[in-house]
């Protein structure tokens, strides 16, 4: 009996040890330094270099990111992901989160982007407006309307005044890039930020003035969150001429 | 039974039901008929059925097969065929997803003479979805089957045989009923793998509500919207697929693989 209740007692020190080491590993640790940012899937290669220019800047800072349809990411911010800093790609979700009261302090618009038709290179099928996606021949994606981009591209057809059933509604815009890319769509509204960052595997059809839409970023810090001096922080190194270059060189526009 | 393992067991017994009272604690209960009757909800889940059972007709019809091939015949290789066949159980779906891509995607290896030569596109399409579901379902019916096949006693076919039967007769009538319950089992577990997949759907198959929109589908992306929703359409496909867990009960689970004794 007290064989058994010893060899208890230990395994279920062992588990508890085990549970709180793995525990322990996923939460943040309690300094300052650490910096957990929320962005649109569409600032995946422009914040990352953003990310490296400033920690360059702040040696002790670590930033880490969460790159996702902005829907998806304020769904999980909602229900209490640790965050500080949330950048969406539309303002309408950025409204979902300020009405829930998570905001830090009011968003700012920090970038634009501007949507623009996707096809493979050497535009194979020979797209030059919106109109011609609504050719029934044509494979054509389009993000899923709750994600910024994909209600954007409503928009668009809205202004152009045509019917376009997609093949597919994906759930952010890489994902739109990736199945043109890879040659299974042919044709999907992304950003133009994205048409520059697919480089050589895609080339873009630029949208008309008259139908297009403007992209407007916000980017906030959010309430309670682990790390609010570094959130101000890196929200000011965003807004910053440094900050903005880079944008720039991947192709988004001021604000 | 001895209390401390007692103990891990009801731990175990609440890791499980945990998320469940979770989601029925959290569940709106006053719009619940709402959501369950919306347009979207139900073709996505007549969407989802249809395809589970295809996938579990198609795991079938190839997997027993291929569980006879890995059980009975002994061929050079046999343990990495059996590896490579097993291989999606543990691969993740989403990988499962763009290896069928390319493979039977519009530029895939052998998807890009399904198109040229036959018109045949698998991705965006409902049979793509099937596809996908088959990939990562038929590995579970192939291992329950075959080992039903290994622990069988040859004699009984055997002896089948000596009796004058034809193959496809000893077949029908006496492995066939013999395995009974491991099929059976193995075509639950299949089915219930391909009604929850998602990553090898979502990547290969694409979203579009009513041809490729199943359930785990819609209810990741009402989740962004409308939580809510969400947590319905989840305690929908739970409420499924524990009716049918538990209507199978444990003599269906707890025959497999012992020795059926066949009437002669």
């Amino acid at each position: 009996m007290r064989n058994v209740r010893t060899k208890f007692i230990a395994a279920a020190m062992v588990v508890a040890l085990l549970a709180a080491s793995c525990g322990s590993d996923d939460a943040p640790p309690a300094d300052d330094a650490t910096l957990t940012v929320f962005a649109a899937a569409s600032l995946t290669a422009a914040f990352t270099e953003l990310g490296d220019a400033f920690t360059a800047e702040n040696p002790d800072a670590e930033v880490t990111f969460n790159f996702a349809g902005s829907s998806d990411l304020v769904a999980q911010i909602t229900e209490g992901a640790p965050v500080d800093v949330f950048a969406s790609a539309d303002l309408a979700n950025m409204a979902e989160l300020t009405d829930a009261g998570l905001d830090g302090d009011d968003p700012v618009v920090f970038a634009t982007n501007l949507a623009e038709i996707i096809v493979e290179p050497g535009n194979p099928t020979g797209i030059t407006v919106v109109a011609d996606l609504a050719d029934g021949d044509l494979v054509v994606v389009q993000c899923a309307p709750e994600v910024p981009c994909g209600s954007y591209a409503e928009q668009i057809f809205a202004n152009a005044g045509v019917e376009i059933t997609p093949a597919s509604f994906e759930e952010n815009v890489k994902a739109v890039v990736t199945k043109v890319v890879l040659g299974e769509a042919d044709a999907g509204i992304v950003y133009r930020t994205d048409v520059i960052a697919a480089g050589a595997d895609a080339a873009g059809v630029t949208i008309g003035d008259d139908l297009n839409v403007v992209a407007e970023y916000p980017i906030v810090s959010i309430a309670d969150a682990p790390n609010p001096v570094g959130a101000r922080v890196f929200i000011e190194f965003v807004l910053s001429p440094a900050g903005r270059q880079i944008l720039a060189s991947y192709g988004f526009g001021s604000p | 039974m001895p209390v401390p393992a007692l103990v891990l067991a009801i731990v175990a017994v609440a890791f499980f039901a945990l998320p469940l009272v979770g989601l029925i604690w959290r569940a709106p209960w006053s719009n619940a008929w709402t959501y369950l009757t919306a347009d979207t909800t139900l073709t996505a889940l007549r969407l989802s059925i249809v395809t589970s059972l295809c996938a579990t007709a198609l795991s079938i019809v190839f997997g027993v097969p291929l569980a006879w091939l890995l059980a009975r015949v002994d061929f050079p290789g046999r343990g990495a065929v059996r590896a490579l066949c097993l291989l999606s159980m543990v691969l993740p779906p989403v990988v499962g997803g763009v290896a069928l891509f390319f493979a039977l995607g519009r530029r895939g290896l052998v998807g890009q003479y399904l198109d040229q030569w036959f018109d045949i596109t698998l991705p965006f399409t409902t049979a793509g979805v099937v596809v996908a579901q088959t990939f990562v379902a038929m590995p579970f019916l192939v291992i329950t089957v075959e080992a039903a096949l290994r622990q069988l006693d040859p004699r009984l076919e055997d002896a089948s045989r000596t009796l004058g039967a034809s193959r496809w007769y000893t077949f029908r009538r006496v492995t066939l009923p013999a395995i009974r319950p491991a099929l059976t089992a193995g075509a639950v577990l299949a089915w219930a793998r391909a009604l929850g997949e998602f990553g090898a759907t979502i990547t290969f198959a694409g979203n579009f509500p009513g041809t490729t929109q199943t359930m785990p589908l819609a209810v990741y992306l009402s989740l962004e919207t409308n939580p809510e929703e969400a947590i319905v359409l989840a305690l929908l496909m739970i409420a499924i697929s524990f009716t049918v867990l538990v209507g199978l009960r444990d003599r269906w689970f707890g025959a497999v693989g012992r020795p059926v004794q066949v009437a002669a």
